[in-house]
């Protein structure tokens, strides 16, 4: 069953047209083995901001819902490739289990967190997705399937942890799991002024909590450049919930209530509508409060209740800029956010987030230091503003992430990933005709 | 591929000496380093050109192409598009020829059509196979106000214009749904090389804005541009003007 489709990433952007196939794992070799010149990519749930899901003139394989299997004693789950974070959930929080990374959506599949090696509010303790999976079977150009994992085919193992799906299709993997004693969250909240408290704030007191992550306001200036909201928390123990919540502890994650309307008109997101919405969330937070119980949806992924939001932004779509710069960059960071709210570019809910060490994964985002992610409208002048914060991270050896970006060019990617060659030496190896192509890997050249 | 803000990696300029394809690449010059190639008959303004994109800093490539001989189009183009993808083609080739010569001169008015309109056509029917095929691409077709109206004054360009804008707006219905697109241009009078001489119309442009609307306008995943946008206006109000005024009016 194939389908000519045009898609985009969730920005929205640079559309382009690919015939779309759908199979469950025993099929996939066969698709593989017969994908034609402009080859194969697999989709998970379109939640990449740019074109790493997409392949025109080729085939983009979609997912299939699978299997979950989960080992209770051993701590494990095995899932398909094709199953989204949320499904997975709805599995795990009944019986007292939870994923150690979720990313800031559940809306996004087993195979595409692995691909992407996604993080989340846990990276400065756990690490990102990819160190917490256990084995996978993944499907290279010659259709033969490969169970591999950090101790088995270690390298084919990394380079496809945050390979983008070049190395092959991802079928099925098996994760590890942590134990929650409730579905809810332990909550600190905690407003900072500006930059230098945040960062400080986040240098000080981040070891003492499982997740933490800080919204910053990159449209304040001046005394209140980079002021931020920082939320941090730990799974509540049951002893934490009161009254009825306390009855119900273990409670799967709710579906979206609402959803954007399509076609909405471009320019709802725009300098003015940003600063109301900026400064209402600022004003809203508490100055500190600690101990407030939230939902795992509520702290983890906020914008999952509303339904396609990416609309939004308009018929033109978005990017989302994120970076990382080593931990002694604070400097470069206060720079880049000086650079942002100084052209007034509209970013709403950017994130700013102290990373953990990083892990093998060639391409691999995460590396300790300090991230940060903007959503901007698309246009054509941002180019320039994004060049110059390229130039920024690139001169303290920092990065941007390729599951957010949808716009660089090879030559920055090579100063950005220094291990690139690695990377492609094992696709070389693996698949040497080429057979797995996407857009990102035409734009970059992977 | 066309990222996200609307930079192309190749561009091919089929008419790479006309200085309005010139001034497109030296616009994307500034933000993007796209692979040019250059398709143009072989001579020195070719090799000047050449020589001029180069100095922008951007890799160039040179190809034969001559607009007359269609024969030899198909084959270029599907060789040129299995090196790389063409993210953008533009259509930049054509006469404008001496008006009173061209309705009366056999010869001048024949090598117009063919030009003008069946180049256009040619390449353009190359192009969409090889976009579709691609699955992305746009087609920048450079029209003109021309042929909007055709007018006394110039009307076997005008005519070819006409011909080569239906064409190309049709062809870009025709491949809505493909991942192709195509985006005609409609520039009024530019001041280049091929108006030399001739005064100046009213609302009259440089190249370098028709590329900056270009640009735009690929960003933009438009279908069709005005340069300046206020002709579009303009035209709309020409085009119902009777003929016995129209006649009349200076243009």
């Amino acid at each position: 069953m194939s389908e000519s489709r045009e898609l985009t990433g969730w920005g929205r952007t640079a559309p382009t047209v690919a015939t779309t196939v759908r199979s469950d794992a025993d099929g996939v070799p066969e698709l593989v083995r017969r994908a034609g010149p402009r080859g194969l990519v697999a989709r998970g749930l379109g939640r990449s901001y740019g074109d790493p899901a997409q392949n025109a003139g080729g085939s983009v394989l979609l997912p299939v819902p699978g299997p979950v299997e989960v080992d209770a004693a051993a701590g494990v789950v095995r899932a398909a490739a094709g199953t989204s974070l949320h499904e997975l959930m709805v599995e795990l929080l009944p019986r007292g289990l939870f994923l150690p990374v979720t990313p800031g959506t559940r809306y996004v599949s087993v195979g595409g967190a692995i691909a992407c090696d996604v993080h989340g509010k846990s990276h400065h303790v756990a690490g990102s997705f990819g160190q917490h999976v256990v084995s996978l079977e993944l499907v290279t150009a010659d259709g033969a399937t490969h169970t591999i994992g950090p101790d088995r085919e270690p390298e084919l193992f990394w380079a496809t942890v945050g390979g983008m799906g070049l190395t092959g299709v991802i079928t099925s993997a098996v994760l590890r799991t942590i134990p929650v004693e409730t579905s809810s969250m332990s909550v600190t909240t905690t407003r900072l002024p500006d930059l230098d408290a945040a960062m400080a704030a986040m240098r000080s007191t981040d070891a003492g909590f499982t997740y933490s992550v800080a919204w910053i306001d990159t449209l304040a200036r001046g005394r209140s450049l980079g002021r931020s909201v920082l939320s941090q928390g730990e799974h509540a123990t049951r002893d934490e919930l009161a009254g009825r919540a306390g009855r119900h502890p273990l409670l799967p994650p709710g579906s979206p209530r609402l959803a954007a309307p399509p076609h909405l008109p471009g320019g709802l997101v725009r300098r003015a509508t940003v600063r109301a919405f900026n400064e209402a969330w600022f004003r809203k937070a508490p100055r500190h409060r600690s101990g407030e119980i939230q939902s795992v949806s509520s702290f983890f992924h906020p914008l999952d209740g509303v339904a396609a939001w990416n609309r939004l932004y308009g018929p033109r779509g978005f990017v989302q800029y994120q970076c990382v710069v080593p931990d002694d960059a604070e400097e470069t960071m206060s720079r880049i956010v000086e650079r942002i709210s100084g052209q007034g570019h509209a970013s709403f809910l950017s994130v700013l987030k102290r990373f953990g060490s990083g892990n093998p994964g060639p391409l691999s985002f995460p590396m300790a230091g300090w991230t940060l992610a903007l959503d901007l409208p698309a246009h054509p002048d941002l180019a320039t503003l994004l060049e110059e914060l390229d130039e920024l991270v690139v001169a303290v050896g920092g990065r941007v992430y390729l599951a957010k970006d949808a716009r660089l060019g090879a030559a920055r990617l090579r100063e950005m990933y220094p291990r690139l060659d690695d990377f492609l030496d094992v696709r070389r190896r693996v698949d040497p005709a080429r057979v797995f192509q996407s857009d990102l890997s035409r734009r970059l050249e992977l | 591929m066309i990222n996200a803000l609307g930079q192309p990696q190749t561009v091919l300029l089929l008419g790479g000496t006309s200085d309005i394809a010139q001034a497109i690449v030296a616009a994307w010059a500034e933000t993007c380093r796209p692979h040019v190639v250059l398709a143009a008959r072989p001579g020195p303004r070719r090799d000047e050109a050449a020589a001029l994109v180069s100095a922008l800093g951007l890799p160039v490539e040179v190809v034969d192409f001559d607009a007359e001989r269609t024969d030899e189009h198909p084959g270029l183009i599907d060789a040129l598009a299995a090196e790389r993808d063409i993210d953008v083609a533009v259509v930049a080739f054509g006469l404008l020829g001496d008006e009173e010569q061209a309705w009366q001169d056999h010869e001048a008015a024949v090598a117009l059509a063919r030009v003008n309109y069946v180049g256009a056509v040619s390449v353009g029917v190359c192009l969409a196979e090889v976009m579709r095929r691609q699955g992305h691409g746009v087609v920048v077709a450079l029209s003109s106000v021309a042929g909007e109206r055709v007018r006394r004054s110039n009307f076997v360009y005008g005519s070819t214009k006409a011909g080569m804008d239906g064409f190309y707006l049709g062809l870009g219905e025709a491949l809505r749904g493909s991942g192709a697109s195509v985006l005609v241009v409609r520039p009024g009078f530019v001041r280049t090389k091929m108006t030399q001489g001739r005064s100046p119309a009213p609302l009259s442009v440089t190249a370098e804005q028709v590329a900056d609307a270009v640009v735009k306008g690929v960003a933009r995943r438009d279908d069709l541009v005005w340069v300046p946008t206020a002709l579009r206006g303009v035209m709309s109000g020409l085009r119902h003007v009777p003929r016995p005024l129209f006649r009349r009016l200076p243009l």
